[in-house]
């Protein structure tokens, strides 16, 4: 009770002290002009540092300019505005009042440069300024900041944070803020074992990465509380640690699994050697790239929505791209694999050369949607985004191409072909075109997939390259004909390239899952999913 | 296009008869220069860049007169991103075009495939990309960077403004991140950095699942010191390497990154936002603020016709060696190997951050070294350069079979690996 008094008395003291805040503004000018003359970054920081000490949310404003490098020095008379980019032009605004200043040329001013130790300070004073901000986000940031850059002399400041505070969560942040601030001062002991317990409980990195800090200059018994609490942490990380290859794992999986899908139709089901596999991804991908293009030149509101325009059309470019390449060569050569290989190989050539002559050899920028960035946490695991839809995605792909095979009438089709090409065709079925259409649908399949690895991969002529041996691999791997068999194919060779690569490195590991291939095939020459009956012999 | 073989030859036969006719008309009047660049395959996406450069200075320089009155003309080839054809490829440059020079090379895997061809044919090479050093040939011009010139002043960068203590040297496979983490390794240990502090990892080419390394490197980061990735990570695997480190939350300002391979090209493929503050080190960027940056990217844009055609280092290390190879002919007044070799050593020209590179007897030249951190825009803004120049060391001091080395190509010594402590001429690395 005492306390909320104090803090009305702080508050009320606050606000009036605001036109005193105002009245002060040609200081904060004075010091804000001082930017103008810092020579280094250490100038700059102490400038921030001092504007800092006056407080007041216009040094919020310059503050947060500094660190985004907005802050700009006019160079005819080395006045300090925040500038935004707009064009070739740089929109000057005042740095405290916000108010626009007028368009000038970016050979006119000259940014305040920041480096990565400025705007480590700067974020630790902003997180200062904005403890007692009112919006619940900003100062559950500003702890968790305050947590991760403890710094000794915030917690007085802390202390008053937490009285004041209300929400619970914001609270627990503030408290574990403080104890990390404490394990960096001079309190004593008592105050340390519990900051080393409270810490302790967060079991996650940024603890263990302060009480190891802590525990290196610690002695006595808050060494030893520091310690026991390292190693509870570390056993927890560890389980952690296991899950999160294993998720790593699958999503291995599901980029091979994507990759190789279309070929399980093309190789595994058709029996043709495509050697141009990996370019009906690329296909895909530059796909994407064009419709990105167009999206942000004529229609930005629908960045978010670019990947699901892009897929149906990469399906259809990647699709009539495979039917012609069916229609044009493969048909001619069905039955002599050598030469399919060989004819395949060549059109991956060229596609390759034609997209590079087109679009530049360099890589082009494919954006990712704001819901496919950045991630999440689930316990210690950090699940980014793009993999997670990616995942997803490849399931949904995996399960409507299931049931296209085995509840439509095409699928029936496809498969009787497969099964016995003869009797499928005297009972009516236009083999040809069903060759056709299933060549299509799998480099269709193909480009779809490239409109998902465009998201996490370089989209460059190179690209499919990097996918077509494991596509193969992961294709005779799984079984050669069965979509099942890629799919647990994929996943378990993702999953073991994953659990291989903290141990073994990533050029190591990935010689071992070869290694454990070709062993597999000796003992299984058709793989996990071996097709049995008649449909062996054609 | 190779699809057709029928046509594939009808067109190299049409081309031989074009290559025939010019040089029977021109032979008198032009001199040849040849560029050895990769124009297809996994390189092309880093090389066809300095193709263009090279045929934009020639261009340049034939609106200028030529040299010693007569036009220059390249002679383009396509080693295709293949080693062995490479030093097919330059055999052909030297043997039937006669080229007075060849520019050309990325990889250093390249460089090594070309090397006995010069040095048999007596050719003159000019590699302008940054290498892992441990070599000084008489016939080749390191217009790029060597460790000491890129690797050692951004290590020192970190350890002094950023207070780094614990480092991850993450590299891509190969010859060049191999030799400069040994070395980066060894200067490190010289500073007093504990073997433990200290992760390597190498990745295949073209890695695109970075999601393991990204948890490593953060795990090894929060062992309580400041944590710094140096990355020596090659070309195609740097765009998913930075989206994982974007989307895994990794901040500059947590854990920077500084990058020996990634330029201006490289961050075009990428959005930037998310990597503001990451680093890399090089001797010229494209933001370099100087009239003769502004009035090179100005005529290039012209000549490329494309206004956002960005310019990178490995460019200027090709502006600065097709200068200095101007001006060595012009001083000796001859384009014959011997005298250009001669001539060469000691010319100064312009570079395009506002000093002058020279070449040194060890055929390496002298540069700035700049830090640079990489902006929204996708460009990189200095925020720390060298003093003064720094020369390029081509046998490293910090590994112990090469500190006694020095190369210095002027008579009387002549000798690419000298050996200061036993006064001999060789014994290693005789390339």
């Amino acid at each position: 009770m005492i306390l909320l008094r104090v803090l009305g008395l702080a508050l009320f003291f606050a606000f009036a002290a605001g036109p005193t805040v105002r009245a002060d503004e040609a200081e904060l000018r004075a010091i804000v002009a001082e930017f103008a003359e810092a020579k280094n970054f250490r100038e700059t920081e102490a400038v921030a540092r001092r504007l800092a000490g006056t407080g007041g949310p216009a040094v919020e404003r310059v503050l947060a300019a500094l660190s985004q490098g907005d802050l700009y020095v006019r160079k005819t008379d080395g006045q300090v505005f925040i500038g935004k980019e707009a064009g070739q032009a740089i929109d000057l605004s005042d740095p405290l009042t916000g108010a626009a200043r007028g368009k000038f040329g970016k050979t006119d001013v000259a940014k305040v440069k920041v480096n990565n130790g400025l705007r480590r300070a700067l974020r630790d004073l902003l997180g200062a300024l904005t403890l007692s901000s009112g919006d619940e986000a900003a100062r559950l940031a500003a702890a968790r900041t305050m947590f991760r850059n403890p710094d000794a002399s915030a917690i007085p400041a802390l202390d008053a944070a937490i009285a004041a505070e209300q929400v619970e969560e914001v609270k627990m942040a503030l408290r574990e803020a403080r104890a990390a601030a404490v394990l960096r001062s001079d309190m004593p002991e008592t105050d340390k074992l519990a900051a080393v317990g409270l810490v302790g409980a967060r079991g996650d990195r940024d603890a263990l990465s302060l009480l190891t800090a802590f525990a290196m200059g610690a002695s006595g018994a808050s060494k030893e509380a520091a310690t026991a609490a390292i190693a509870g942490v570390d056993s927890r990380l560890a389980l952690w640690s296991a899950a999160q290859d294993v998720w790593y794992g699958v999503s291995l999986g599901s980029v091979l699994l994507l990759a190789a899908i279309g070929l399980a139709i093309t190789f595994g089901v058709m029996g043709v050697i495509n050697m141009a596999h990996g370019e009906m991804v690329m296909l895909g991908a530059y796909t994407t790239f064009v419709v990105q293009n167009v999206v942000r030149t004529s229609f930005p509101g629908l960045f978010e929505w670019s990947l699901a325009i892009a897929l149906p059309l990469a399906f259809l470019v990647a699709g009539c791209a495979g039917l012609i390449i069916e229609r044009g060569i493969i048909r001619f050569l069905y039955g002599r694999t050598l030469e399919t290989l060989l004819a395949t190989w060549g059109v991956s050539l060229i596609l390759q050369q034609a997209v590079r002559t087109i679009f530049g050899p360099t890589n082009q920028e494919v954006g990712n949607p704001s819901w496919m960035s950045g991630g999440f946490e689930l316990g210690q695991m950090s699940i980014t985004w793009n993999r997670f839809w990616i995942v997803v995605f490849a399931l949904a792909v995996f399960a409507i191409l299931l049931y296209v095979m085995k509840y439509t009438r095409w699928g029936l089709q496809m498969r009787a072909v497969t099964a016995n090409r003869r009797m499928a065709a005297s009972m009516g079925i236009r083999t040809p075109w069903i060759d056709a259409l299933t060549f299509a649908l799998g480099s269709a399949i193909a480009g779809v997939a490239g409109v998902a690895l465009s998201q996490i991969d370089n989209v460059s002529p190179n690209l499919g390259q990097g996918y077509i041996i494991d596509s193969f691999i992961v294709v005779v791997f799984g079984g050669v004909g069965n979509l099942w068999g890629t799919l647990v194919g994929a996943m378990s060779l993702g999953i073991v390239n994953k659990l291989l690569e903290p141990y073994a490195g990533a050029v190591l590991g990935k010689i071992l899952v070869l290694a454990l291939i070709i062993l597999f095939i000796q003992k299984r020459p058709r793989g996990l999913f071996a097709p049995k009956g008649r449909a062996v012999e054609v | 296009m190779r699809g057709s073989s029928i046509t594939g030859l009808l067109s190299a036969g049409a081309l031989a008869a074009m290559v025939m006719g010019s040089q029977a008309m021109a032979q008198e009047d032009t001199i040849k220069v040849g560029v050895l660049h990769s124009l297809s395959g996994t390189m092309a996406i880093s090389e066809t860049t300095l193709k263009d450069t090279m045929l934009f200075l020639i261009d340049e320089q034939n609106k200028k007169g030529g040299v010693l009155g007569k036009k220059l003309e390249a002679v383009v080839v396509d080693p295709a991103s293949d080693w062995p054809l490479f030093a097919e490829k330059a055999r052909e440059l030297i043997e039937k075009d006669k080229v007075a020079a060849v520019f050309g090379c990325w990889t250093s895997v390249s460089r090594k495939s070309v090397l006995p061809v010069f040095e048999e044919l007596n050719g003159l090479l000019f590699y302008p990309v940054q290498y892992e050093g441990e070599e000084s040939q008489r016939n080749v011009f390191y217009t790029g960077a060597a460790p000491n010139q890129q690797a050692i002043p951004a290590v020192d960068y970190l350890m002094n403004e950023e207070g780094v203590e614990r480092w991850v040297l993450a590299g891509t496979d190969y010859v060049y991140p191999q030799t400069t983490n040994k070395i980066l390794k060894a200067y490190l240990e010289s500073k007093g950095v504990k073997p433990e502090d200290i992760m390597v990892n190498y990745t295949p080419f073209g890695h695109s699942d970075w999601q393991t390394i990204v948890t490593d490197i953060k795990n090894f980061g929060s062992a309580g010191k400041k944590t710094a990735v140096v990355s020596t990570i090659n070309g195609d695997a740097n765009v998913p390497f930075y989206k994982e480190l974007a989307n895994q939350g990794i901040k500059a300002e947590d854990i920077p990154v500084v990058a020996f391979s990634v330029g201006e090209e490289e961050l075009a493929g990428l959005d930037t936002a998310p990597l503001v503050g990451h680093l890399a080190a090089w001797n010229y960027f494209q933001s370099v603020d100087t009239p003769e940056n502004e009035a090179f990217i100005e005529a290039w844009r012209a000549f490329t016709k494309n206004d956002k055609r960005v310019t990178n280092d490995p460019m200027e290390a090709h502006v600065i060696g097709f200068n200095m190879w101007v001006k060595a002919v012009e001083k000796a007044g001859t384009t014959e190997p011997d005298a250009v070799i001669d001539s060469i050593v000691g010319v100064s020209v312009p570079n395009l951050s506002g000093g002058f590179s020279t070449m040194m007897p060890n055929h390496h030249i002298t540069k700035p070294v700049l830090i640079g951190e990489i902006q929204a825009d996708g460009q990189f803004e200095t925020v720390w350069q060298t003093p003064g120049l720094v020369l390029g060391d081509e046998w490293s001091d910090y590994l112990p079979d090469s500190k006694d080395m020095i190369a210095d190509w002027r008579a009387p010594l002549s000798c690419g690996n000298f050996n200061v402590a036993t006064g001999k001429c060789g014994g290693k690395g005789v390339n």
